[in-house]
């Protein structure tokens, strides 16, 4: 009651409206959708019809993908160090050369795509995502940089390592050589990478430096000639998978291969996914408009619009067995049991 | 008036003990008199008499004589009982020094404001963090501080809550600055106080007056604080002061100066210093003090009339002299205006239930990332060190360490908060802030509603409590005052039968020099302030002073009218200085309405004193000498004057309720004029009206000298003086000639009975809360439509707890065998007989706060309509409670005066009507409008929208912020549970505020499931909000349901798509998070009931500002995923997945949202479908009802 002074809440000001702005009576223009049967029944339908053709031309163009598959991580093991894989894989003597005969199923129209695919391998752990200095990556004048990079950023002496953190320190190093027949196939390992990335984010001033010198190796070694802006391996492996079985595109083949033909592949095996029962596979494969062989989105679209067309088809049904005309006020609460309230 | 047997149950006992006090409770011990209009204050003389009372019990009465009422004799007891050291204040007159040094005496200066400058930030900050979910937004932010939890960067995941803060600071500042203002323009009021060195009044402040003082207050001056009343400007030491703001009674009320400081007061002369007060404690009862002063050695009793309150005014007084006994918040009108309870809407309530819900979902969720977090680094124990993406150990340092690896227990303990941090939006900070914007478009638009607009008064709807808007849509009783609430609180004379005729011929006031009765003193022209319509024939009559025995009639009928009663006229100055206006000023507004009524037909009241009145006669001036006034009361229901008239004879006239006069009538004269007149007041209730019934006597030369002696004997009684006066009275009042009969119409305000009509058909109980005695409630419980001719009537009147407790008991009998269905006197499937109970405040100061309370519970709400009459502010309040703490429905209380205060700070929704009688209930409103019929659009309408609106933004704000933590949570089950998220931060941040905020916010302002029309048409629509349609538990799990298959069909559509392939991590985020917000966007578009140009905008606007914002963030080379969103993009399994994803995720929501509205309608669908298909049948019919609510005059 101490307010009871204040002026602020006196009555409006006697400012008067000719005319009702309609915005102020919430009586914009506007349109009242309804799901009439008929709504209800011609998007199913409309779903069913446009999701099945989709789906049938994705299945195809899956089917067209022609890929050749081989998983390589415990072949690749001679029989006597099949015991102990990690120690095999660590030692620097032993021949980590593997050579194997894959078979064309079908024809492939070049370029082939050669990927390696990893599995069980997980770039996407938020220790090793966050481990990386992009900053660092783009120009030399960041070369000091290295926030997130522990416990790749400084050799034990305290000098940068560039390029610093855990995903750089664990670049791939298996490598992998074609031949048919004993001819040398020529692997394009040229624009692999993205070319937004050797573009704008690795400079072509920054040059590797003491890098992978450390006690533990993580995987290769770089060209301390060549910029990180060419060094398209580096660049593809720093783009880091979304999940834990992920494929890397290795090079490409651009000659057409024969159905039936005999590839021969020298494996380098030196990358240890054997701590952590990693696997390793090497995979070529043509390419659609889908991208790789995927049957999943075809049958996902097949399923999803037979659902639908079904549904459409459901509701027609139900719409006919038990047909109520919209809008009839007998229907209101009140009108069914007059009795029902107050 | 047709009224099917009223079953009153009153009871016959004698005066009983007052009841023991009642149970401690929330509310100040109930007052045990409610304030009686007509009733008068105890005459001060009988004050005299009480020392010799002290310690009695109520003094017994004669059982036979009923009219002792028990409220007095109970005042009479309790103003006894001697004031101990403990419970009392002294006050020494005029010497504020030495005043009591045991109290911590405060001075007059008060406070409102709740901050000073220097408390404000921690206060605020305090008061704020007061609410739950702001502290744990505060816990996350400083866990993410800690460099081992850091998931977001330090700045986002502070900004949202500084901001929040912010905002509602700057909001509190404002309003406590206003309260500041306030506070500071009432303490610097002027006050004119006693300097005892001087023996003159100096200018003083207000905060500076101190107890003790001693004050003079002038006429239409404001009462700075409580003050014991020493001597007044009239000579018999009445005061007139105005109470508007105090209780909201507009009327004049007397208050008295005790004769023994009169005398000592000739002219403001100087107060001794050793006369002395004792009086009670200050404490909240603005009815009731108790005190006792000393003068000269003798003690005076002092009581509720010889104090004037803070806040009033003074009338009609030149000045009065009073001594300061409550100063500042001691103040009876302070302590009563304990602020606002702060109101939570009942949505907000019930959010909190899902909130805890959401929180255990919360838990789960965190508890299962961290224990399979642990399960997998257990099993990986022996990997981690060469495995290249874990890297236990850090080499560079030259010896070996673990890198950032604290040992399976620690790291499941840090994954667990992390997953807090990074699922925290599960509980969505920002509905807080959509639903305050979305409260404030709301308001916003309730305010410029024209059909809210008051054009008599000038005033548009107000929201002042912006928090619980939506509670409007859930009302299911409300509690209305009368007076001025569904009344207009305007007495209108309408007809009048004088001899048996009935003349209600009148239509217009009258006009023209010849007719309008103008007086001419002093060369200056009077006129009364009001007119009301005559009857030409009756003013024919009149004018023609013909002798016949009806012209006689008629002139005695109108002098009763002007003299008959406690009417003070006031001349009130205009812009003219030539003219002046006659203002009636009295307690009754009958009696104002009368005395207008005379004044029209020429017999004009002009000046009353204590002992004769000046009424002009037709342009006559005469005196009459009032010899003798027999007040009100509620047991004779009449009231007599003796007049002296000019040609010396000596005449009663008498005027009371048609039940009490006819038996007071001289039997066996004019039986053919009693019989048209009873025919005639018949006709009148039947239209509403408020009849009265005048009668006349004269006296005989003997018979008045008889009762002027025995007036005179029971004037002067020691005891029971009341008792005698009233013996007096009843023995006078006998053998009269009727004169005649009057009908006044209690204005009703515009409207009412149809909007409480469509507020019955809305579920809506309707309970009238009122001062007024009775028989007024009743009949304006008829002309509103609230009581109709059917319905049982079950009348509580008690006066002891033991005839309440039965009645009650009787009523609960009765309400049961009513209510049976299908019982046999009804018969089965017809409709029952409604019930109506009407209860008055004396029964239930034995009702309220007891045991009782219960039974008259279960009476209540089985009866459709409950009519308490004769209630004090604080039983309101009571009542309300009565409803409030026993069900879960929402009550609304709606009054205009100070008296529905405490009502309206007790419902969940007040509604104060800023009407005539101040604006103490707007300033304690949560809503204030300027007419009762406004209800109807505001709940009906607006509360309907509000409801649904705000309880579908809530249930969408969950679904909305689950989805997404959903796909996080997805993700980071093939992360090996570390909690990364595809998703970037800033997309995360930015999800809630930009990508999905705007679209939500203006469907809840705007969007409408149905029409305004369609809502006034049925009103029935509205028990959607009352049977919480729109918002339960169930929705809340279906919902929840929901959310879990959508964000399964955002995630695992792309999961399995990309499972072989090259998909980098930014780019599978960017897909997610682009998915993730057309969906949710989409599903909201699916539930827009209208579509303006707004909706579109915000809906495919965010869907588009996304994009932009995506294609923003990608393209900062600094990020990991630059360039990301161009590369996805550009591939035809990107748009596939999008539209997958967004086709799966809604079939299940689009099938059930089909099924249900075609196969399962509720009213809320049909209505809709009424309005797309049936426009030209609504048109017809809807025009009569809407002209009723909406259209202005």
């Amino acid at each position: 009651m101490g307010d009871s002074t204040s002026p602020s809440d006196g009555p409006a000001e006697p400012r008067r409206k000719s005319k009702k702005p309609k915005c102020l009576q919430q009586e914009l223009p506007a349109c009242k959708p309804l799901l009439t049967p008929m709504i209800v029944v011609t998007t199913f339908a409309l779903i069913g019809i446009i999701f099945i053709p989709i789906g049938l031309a994705s299945l195809s163009a899956s089917e067209q993908v022609v890929e050749i598959v081989y998983q390589y991580d415990v072949d690749c093991i001679p029989e006597q160090s099949q015991n102990d894989k990690v120690a095999f894989i660590q030692s620097s003597v032993t021949n980590k050369t593997c050579t194997r005969t894959l078979t064309v199923p079908r024809h492939m129209d070049g370029p082939v795509h050669i990927y390696y695919e990893l599995d069980n391998f997980y770039q996407n752990h938020r220790r090793y995502v966050k481990s990386r200095s992009d900053k660092q990556l783009r120009s030399k004048a960041s070369e000091k940089v290295t926030t997130n990079c522990a416990p790749e950023a400084t050799t034990s002496d305290g000098s940068v390592i560039v390029p610093c953190g855990l995903i750089a320190w664990s670049l791939f190093n298996d490598t992998y050589s074609f031949a048919i027949d004993s001819k040398t196939i020529e692997v394009n390992k040229k624009n692999i990478a993205w070319q937004s990335d050797k573009e704008h984010k690795f400079g072509n001033d920054v040059y590797p430096k003491n890098f992978q010198m450390g006690g533990l190796i993580g995987g290769a070694k770089l060209n301390a000639n060549i910029p990180l802006s060419e060094q398209e391996d580096l660049i593809v492996w720093m783009r880091t998978a979304a999940l834990p079985k992920f494929r890397k595109l290795y090079g490409r083949i651009e000659t057409d291969l024969d159905a039936n033909e005999q590839i021969t592949v020298t494996i380098q095996n030196n990358y240890n996914t054997y701590s952590f029962e990693g696997k390793k596979k090497l995979v070529l494969s043509t390419t659609s408009w889908i991208g790789g062989k995927n049957d999943f989105l075809g049958t996902a679209y097949l399923t999803v619009g037979s659902l639908c067309l079904f549904l459409a088809m459901a509701f027609i049904v139900l719409y006919l067995l038990k047909p109520r005309t919209l809008g009839d006020p007998s229907y209101l609460s009140w009108n069914r049991n007059p009795d029902g309230h107050y | 008036m047709a009224r099917q047997g009223p079953t009153t149950l009153e009871d016959e006992e004698s005066c009983p003990p007052p009841p023991p006090p009642p149970p401690s409770s929330h509310l100040p011990k109930p007052i045990s008199e409610p304030p009686l209009r007509l009733d008068s204050f105890p005459p001060p003389a009988s004050s005299r008499s009480q020392s010799s009372l002290e310690n009695t019990v109520p003094f017994p009465l004669p059982p036979r004589i009923r009219h002792g009422s028990c409220a007095e004799s109970e005042r009479f007891a309790t103003s006894q009982r001697e004031l101990t050291d403990a419970d009392s204040r002294v006050v020494l007159v005029g010497d504020p020094d030495r005043t009591d040094p045991r109290l911590e005496l405060s001075g007059n200066a008060i406070r409102t404001a709740k901050y000073s400058p220097l408390t404000f930030l921690p206060r605020n900050l305090f008061e704020q963090f007061h609410r739950l979910a702001y502290v744990y937004f505060l816990v996350i932010a400083v866990l993410n501080q800690l460099p081992q939890l850091a998931v977001f960067g330090r700045g986002a995941s502070v900004l949202p809550l500084a901001f929040v803060l912010l905002v509602t600071a700057v909001k509190d500042a404002y309003e406590d600055w206003r309260r500041h203002r306030a506070d500071r323009i009432e303490n610097n009021r002027a006050a004119s106080v006693l300097d005892l060195s001087t023996g003159r009044f100096r200018p003083k402040r207000w905060k500076d007056v101190r107890v003790g003082e001693v004050l003079k207050v002038l006429a239409d001056d404001t009462i700075p604080c409580d003050m014991v009343l020493l001597a007044t400007g009239d000579p018999t030491g009445v005061a007139y002061v105005q109470t508007i703001n105090l209780d909201g009674e507009s009327n004049l009320k007397t208050r008295y100066a005790k004769q023994e400081t009169m005398s000592r007061a000739p002219d403001a002369h100087p107060f001794v210093a050793a006369n002395f007060i004792r009086c009670e404690r200050p404490n909240r009862n603005i009815y009731g003090f108790l005190g006792n002063m000393e003068v000269d050695g003798k003690r005076v009793s002092l009581g509720p009339s010889n104090i004037i309150l803070r806040g009033c005014e003074l009338k009609n007084t030149a000045w009065a002299i009073g001594v300061v006994v409550y100063a500042g918040c001691d103040t009876k009108v302070m302590l009563n205006s304990s602020g606002a309870p702060s109101k939570r809407s009942r949505l907000e309530t019930h959010m909190n239930r899902e909130t805890l819900l959401l929180s255990a979902l919360l838990i789960v969720l965190c508890s299962v990332v961290s224990v399979c977090n642990g399960f997998w680094l257990g099993n990986h124990r022996d990997d981690l060190e060469l495995s290249q993406f874990f890297r236990k150990k850090d080499y560079s340092d030259g010896d070996e360490k673990n890198y950032n690896y604290y040992g399976i227990g620690m790291q499941v303990f840090f994954t667990f908060l992390m997953s807090v941090i990074v699922f925290q939006i599960m509980i969505p900070i920002s509905l807080y802030i959509s639903m305050e914007l979305v409260r404030l478009g709301q308001a916003y638009f309730m305010s410029g509603d024209t059909n809210l607009y008051d054009e008599s008064s000038n005033s548009r709807f107000q929201c002042r409590a912006l928090n619980i808007n939506e509670d409007l849509g859930q009302i299911k009783y409300v509690f209305s005052d009368k007076t001025g609430t569904l009344t207009e609180n305007k007495m209108e004379f309408q007809c009048a039968s004088i001899g048996g005729i009935d003349y209600s011929g009148g239509n217009a006031p009258p006009q023209g020099n010849d007719k309008v009765p103008v007086l001419d003193v002093d060369d200056q022209c009077w006129k009364p302030k009001m007119l009301v319509k005559t009857d030409p024939k009756l003013v024919d009559l009149l004018r023609s002073k013909g002798d016949t025995e009806q012209g006689k009639r008629a002139h005695e009928f109108f002098l009763a009218l002007a003299c008959c009663n406690t009417i003070v006229p006031l001349v009130v100055e205009t812009s003219d200085p030539k003219q002046k206006l006659i203002d009636y000023q009295g307690e009754s507004p009958d009696e104002q309405a009368l005395v207008y009524a005379a004044a029209s037909y020429g017999f004009v009241l002009i000046e009353r004193t204590s002992g004769h009145i000046v009424i002009d006669v037709l342009g006559h001036r005469q005196r009459f000498d009032v010899l003798g006034l027999h007040e009100f009361d509620s047991d004779r229901k009449r009231m007599s004057v003796i007049i002296g008239c000019p040609d010396k004879t000596v005449k009663l006239f008498v005027k009371g309720a048609d039940s009490s006069m006819l038996g007071v009538i001289q039997n066996g004269i004019d039986l053919d004029i009693i019989c048209a007149t009873e025919t005639n007041l018949q006709t009148y209730s039947s239209l509403g009206l408020r009849t009265l019934v005048i009668g006349i006597r004269d006296l005989s030369r003997n018979e008045f000298e008889e009762w002027q002696s025995a007036y005179e004997n029971a004037s002067t009684a020691l005891i029971g003086r009341g008792r005698f006066l009233r013996a007096v009275a009843s023995h006078v009042e006998r053998d009269l000639h009727i004169l005649g009969a009057s009908g006044i119409e209690d204005k009703l305000q515009k409207g009412v009975p149809e909007a409480i009509e469509s507020m019955r058909q809305a579920g809506i109980k309707v309970w009238v809360l009122t001062g007024d005695k009775q028989e007024t409630a009743i009949s304006i419980g008829f002309s509103c439509k609230l009581l109709t001719s059917e319905m049982t009537q079950i009348v509580i009147n008690s006066k002891s707890r033991e005839s309440c407790k039965k009645s009650l008991q009787d009523a609960v009998a009765m309400s049961s065998k009513l209510a049976a269905p299908g019982n046999v006197l009804t018969g089965a499937g017809s409709a029952r007989s409604p019930l109506a109970l009407i209860i008055d405040g004396t029964s239930l100061v034995y009702v309220l706060e007891t045991e009782l309370e219960e039974e008259l519970f279960k009476v209540a709400t089985v009866c459709d309509v409950v009519l308490c009459c004769r209630v004090a502010p604080l039983q309101k309040a009571g009542i309300v409670a009565l409803i409030k703490n026993r069900t879960d429905d929402m009550t609304l209380a709606i009054g205009d005066g100070a008296n529905d205060v405490s009502m309206i700070q007790m419902a969940d929704v007040g509604i104060g009507l800023s009407g005539q009688e101040g604006r103490q209930a707007v300033m304690a409103s949560d809503f204030a409008m300027g007419q009762f019929r406004f209800l109807v659009p505001l709940l009906l309408v607006h509360g309907h929208w509000n409801y649904q609106r705000m309880a579908y933004m809530i249930l969408y704000n969950f679904y909305r912020n689950a989805v997404f933590v959903f796909v996080l949570f997805w993700y980071v089950l093939y992360t090996a549970y570390t909690l990364t998220t595809a998703i970037t931060e800033w997309s995360s941040v930015l999800y809630t505020v930009v990508y999905t905020a705007l679209p939500t916010i203006i469907v809840g302002v705007l969007d409408k499931d149905l029409s305004r029309k369609t809502l006034i048409k049925y009103p029935q629509l509205y028990m959607a909000g009352q049977r919480d349609e729109r918002y339960n538990l169930k929705l809340f799990i279906l919902t929840v349901m929901d959310t879990v298959w959508q964000s399964a069909a955002i995630f695992f559509i792309p999961y399995v798509a990309y499972r072989h392939s090259t998909i980098d991590g930014s780019s599978l985020g960017d897909l997610w998070t682009l998915a993730v917000v057309i969906l949710v966007n989409i599903h909201l578009a699916m539930d827009v009931y209208r579509w303006n140009w707004l909706t579109h905008a915000s809906i495919w606007g965010c869907i588009v500002a996304t994009f932009i914002c995506v294609i923003i963030i990608d393209s900062i080379w600094l990020l990991p995923g630059y360039w990301a969103i161009f590369h996805i993009m550009g591939t035809g399994l990107f748009w596939l997945c999008l539209l997958g994803i967004i086709v799966a995720g809604m079939v299940p929501r689009f099938t059930a949202k089909a099924l249900t509205e075609y196969f399962m309608p509720g009213d809320i669908q049909i209505a809709r479908e009424l309005e797309k298909f049936q426009n030209v049948n609504a048109a017809t019919t809807s025009e009569i009802s809407m002209s009723t609510f909406s259209q202005q005059p």
